[in-house]
């Protein structure tokens, strides 16, 4: 029954190797494709080289996890075809293809598992391109992959839990921290209250981070509403509005994002069916509670199916191996998939209550001026959008696309989709569900023109 | 159920020949209804290569792509944008001997066209296009050909004819056509009913049931020219670039990205809509690094395909059912569609106001098939003359 | 002026390279881009404003963090391990 199997990973974070792992206790020999040099994903990256810090250091609270999952994926090593650095750029019928640095080739594929996990959410506002400014994740992996913060006196701002996280992880390395600004008000904090009976540590941790944080004196303010960054070569300071009154703070660095959004391009290219997921304001492909997306074969598991973390992605990862080998007539332990969703249960049922505690800073996208750049790789803006509602009668984000170019250019809408979105369903009055989503199109990231096929490509 | 909408002219398909066929009716004066199955420019008219060329045409187009010529330097006046045209000249190049004697013979077919063709052999080539390398044995230089942006062009023929008065209705399929001794009746997307003196049958790749419905079959295949998109770079290609033979096609946008074709794509399942394959995208990008040395570096964003309606001999459909009084047919452009365009609509303008037009389109029309097919009933489909598509 | 600031990993054994002709040194375990951006501000003009930008999301998302070698090959600057004699350039003319 092996033999023929021969599924694809993509992404070797917490979902992608523990689909690996369980697959490899049955016997069957995946490919795993990731981007990164080492496995880990974005929330467990590696270090390049081995330096001086623990994974205490490096991960915090969650160093035994990291180093489990770290431990796991050097254990299957030899029995995955594993390929870092490689970009899986296309995916159509039972093939895809992948690129590592200058070649590209064709891999077959039995099933495929989409792990690829989601990247920050982010709104523009006025001077976000400036250099200094990052997002929560891009500071996050300054720190604790290359051991650097992002300025001497950084501002985090924006809403999710990833914002304390990031503040705090600052904080214990030594770095400046001048504030953290967060969009929601305090009052949004309580519905965590909730989730204590949920997920205690989760909470727990989330109150010590925001308490370490204000111990050591760095402001953190709430209802904020980011006004703009000053300075044109770099960061220079912040201004934001606070209970109708504008404030500034100088800085020479900023850290922001609004939670995450899922990696979902190649599930659009798979065929998969999307839906529009209200929690995450995303639509994203739809799939059944085991990770089984529309199309036979294709599966995902992770953050790339719906915004839910770290903790989920290992659990989801682990299930949906077990789902394949199911479906691929294996016999399964049954058991284990309950208390697998059982788990994964109480981690959606906690998502919801983080969404209230982190909410979205909804009038963004009616308040935000007609002179901010919305998409960064083109250069449109704001306003651009709003013009082509109003004189184009654009209420689809493809026709928007199309007509405005946001979304169009290298980063192919990953920094601007979200955003846009947001700006289109308000300035046409429609709900956010029915402006649509961009279509994915190949290569899903630049690839080099003079790249080598190594055989056919698919 | 809503009250009959009653037009002089209702025009199946908002493609490029449908829109500027609306808008040049809405100016003739007569009331019009475009509809389309989804956006008005989405398929072909808005995702093909955004060559404005008249170079390789049949000479038989010829005329029909000099009257389109005269009308993309006005498109400002004409639709309120430019459409990003820039009149940069046609350059096709051979690659070898048997190629360029191809090329010169053309130049004598069309002398006396009009199109000032100028054939540039190899050192003259190099030293005027310095950044074209590798073996090319000469070229043929139309310069008043030029390019454009189908998604802006197509999309903004269309909105200029609803500002000029004509009914867009755009996600309305239409599901039934039929002829009645007082006009024709459509139906369209859930409950829109119309009737209407002159139907235009402009569905493009969609055209074949539609004129099969009127006792009129064709044989309409469905082409997909793929493309590739470069991320931008410093602008070099002064010039819109053809193959003999095909292979390749290029052009480089005022803002820098250059789009290459010459491969094509595939269907996507159950859906109106092509992808280009990574094989050809490779090809092309591969193809364009070797003929382009400023490309070496460079990488392509994207890749895109359109879905095109292309005819056993290459030319299109255009002109007067031989069944159905009024009705018109317009298509099968056969991925050269985007220059002639906006002629074509003139044209069909024209043909409902006139019952013909000034310019001569006998070469298009739909009963040239019906012919061929009692003559040489045996013989097989003409092969395409040229492999070069899309431009 | 540098604008990331170097916490850890100070005593990794120093990697030297070459930006815009200038002998410069990261250390071992760098990206490009931390390399860089603890030696300047800027990694290139963006495409149709010429405003400067130097990088965002750090994990090959964003695409903002494109420079060139000497050789004029493109490299994206956080997911790309410096290597010793990297001669590497930043984007600081505007594109024509």
């Amino acid at each position: 029954m092996s033999d023929i199997l021969r599924p694809l990973i993509v992404g070797a974070g917490p979902a992608g190797i523990r689909a690996a792992q369980t697959l490899v206790g049955a016997g069957i020999r995946p490919i795993v494709v990731d981007e990164a040099p080492s496995g880990g994903g974005q929330i467990y990256r590696q270090r390049i080289v081995p330096d001086e810090r623990s994974p205490q250091d490096l991960y915090g609270s969650e160093a035994a996890k990291a180093t489990a999952l770290h431990e796991t994926f050097a254990q299957i090593r030899d029995r995955i075809d594993y390929l870092p650095e490689t970009l899986v750029w296309n995916v159509r019928d039972k093939a895809a293809d992948v690129a590592t640095g200058n070649r590209t080739r064709r891999i077959d594929f039995s099933h495929l598992i989409l792990a690829t996990g989601a990247t920050d959410r982010v709104l523009p506002f006025h001077g976000w391109t400036t250099p200094g400014v990052f997002t929560l994740g891009g500071s996050q992996i300054a720190l604790k992959s290359q051991g650097c913060a992002i300025g001497e006196q950084v501002v985090f701002l924006g809403s999710g839990p990833l914002l304390y996280l990031v503040a705090w992880q600052y904080v214990k390395a030594g770095a400046g921290v001048a504030a953290v600004l967060d969009t929601a008000p305090f009052s949004a904090k309580f519905h965590l209250l909730r989730g204590l009976l949920a997920q205690p540590a989760v909470v727990l941790r989330g109150f010590r981070y925001a308490a370490e944080l204000m111990a050591r004196g760095v402001p953190v303010h709430f209802g904020v509403q980011p006004v703009r960054i000053e300075g044109k070569a770099r960061v220079e300071g912040i201004v934001w509005r606070e209970r109708g009154k504008e404030r500034r703070l100088a800085c020479d660095a900023v850290g922001y994002g609004f939670a995450l959004r899922s990696e979902t391009q190649l599930g659009d290219l798979a065929g998969c069916r999307f839906i529009f997921d209200a929690r995450d304001r995303a639509w994203r492909p739809e799939c059944d509670m085991a990770g089984r997306t529309s199309v036979p074969g294709i599966y995902i598991a992770g953050d790339g199916a719906g915004i839910a973390g770290a903790d989920a992605a290992e659990l989801a990862g682990e299930r949906v191996g077990l789902i394949l080998l199911e479906d691929a007539g294996f016999s399964v332990d049954r058991t284990r998939i309950s208390v697998l969703e059982r788990r994964l249960a109480a981690i959606h049922r906690f998502r919801d209550v983080l969404e209230a505690a982190f909410p979205f800073p909804d009038p963004w996208a009616g308040s935000i001026a007609d002179d901010v750049t919305l998409c960064r790789c083109e250069e449109i803006s704001v306003g651009h959008v709003r013009a082509a509602v109003r004189d184009q009668g654009v209420f689809e984000l493809n026709r928007l696309k199309a007509l405005t170019r946001v979304g169009m250019g290298r980063c192919q809408g990953r920094m601007c989709g979200s955003a846009a979105a947001e700006v289109l369903a308000t300035a046409c009055n429609q709900s956010l569900d029915s402006v649509g989503r961009l279509r994915a199109q190949p290569p899903i990231k630049p690839l080099p023109l003079e790249i080598a096929a190594d055989g056919e490509a698919a | 159920m809503s009250p009959t909408l009653l037009r002089d002219v209702a025009i199946i398909g908002g493609g490029l020949v449908g829109s500027s066929a609306a808008l040049a009716l809405r100016r003739m004066g007569f009331s019009v209804v475009l509809l389309d199955k989804g956006f008005c420019g989405a398929q072909a008219s808005g995702v093909n290569y955004g060559g404005v060329r008249r170079q390789g045409r049949p000479p038989e187009q010829i005329a029909l792509s000099q009257r389109a010529h005269a009308i993309w330097p006005r498109l400002n006046e004409i639709i309120g944008i430019d459409g990003e045209f820039v009149r940069s000249g046609h350059l096709k190049l051979a690659r070898t001997e048997v190629e360029m004697a191809s090329l010169e013979a053309y130049a004598a077919r069309v002398a006396e066209l009009g199109l000032d063709l100028e054939l540039i052999g190899s050192n003259q080539l190099r030293e005027r296009f310095p950044w074209i390398a590798g073996n090319v044995t000469g070229a043929s230089l139309c310069p008043g050909d030029g390019h454009a942006n189908p998604r802006l062009v197509s999309a903004a023929f269309a909105h200029a004819a609803r500002l000029a008065g004509a009914d867009v209705l755009e996600h309305t399929p239409v599901s039934h056509v039929e002829k009645a001794p007082d006009g024709f009746y459509l139906s369209a997307g859930s409950a829109t009913q119309i009737k209407a003196q002159f139907v235009i049958n402009s569905a493009g790749a969609w055209a074949g049931p539609f004129a099969e419905a009127f006792g009129e079959p064709v044989p309409l295949n469905r082409i997909y020219p793929s493309m590739i998109v470069t991320e931008p770079l410093n602008v070099f290609m002064d010039v819109n670039i053809g193959a003999e033979g095909g292979g390749i096609y290029a052009r480089q946008v005022e803002r820098g990205n250059c789009i290459v074709g010459g491969m094509r794509g595939e269907p996507l399942a159950a859906s109106d809509f092509s992808r280009p394959t990574g094989s050809g995208a490779v090809t092309i990008m591969n193809r364009a690094a070797a003929l382009f040395p400023p490309l070496r570096h460079a990488y392509a964003i994207r890749f895109w395909s359109g879905t095109e309606g292309e005819m056993a001999d290459r030319n299109p459909v255009i002109g007067f059912s031989r069944t159905t009084p009024n009705l018109i047919h317009a298509f099968g452009f056969s991925g050269a569609g985007f220059q002639i365009a906006p002629g074509v609509g003139e044209v069909l303008a024209e043909l409902v106001r006139d019952g013909e037009s000034r310019t001569p389109i006998q070469a298009f029309a739909i009963d040239r098939f019906a012919r061929t097919a009692q003559s040489s009933r045996a013989g097989s489909v003409p092969e395409p003359i040229k492999r070069e598509t899309a431009q | 002026m540098a604008l990331l600031k170097r916490l850890a990993r100070q005593k990794l054994p120093p990697i030297a390279f070459t930006l815009n002709g200038q002998a410069c040194s990261g250390r071992a375990g760098d990206t490009v881009l931390t390399a860089l951006l603890t030696q300047v501000d800027c990694l290139r003009l963006s495409d149709f404003s010429h405003e400067p930008r130097a990088g965002f999301c750090q994990m090959g998302a964003c695409q903002d963090c494109w420079i060139l070698t000497a050789e004029g090959k493109r490299i994206r600057a956080c997911n790309t391990v410096l290597e010793p004699g990297m001669n590497l350039r930043t984007i600081a003319e505007p594109r024509s």
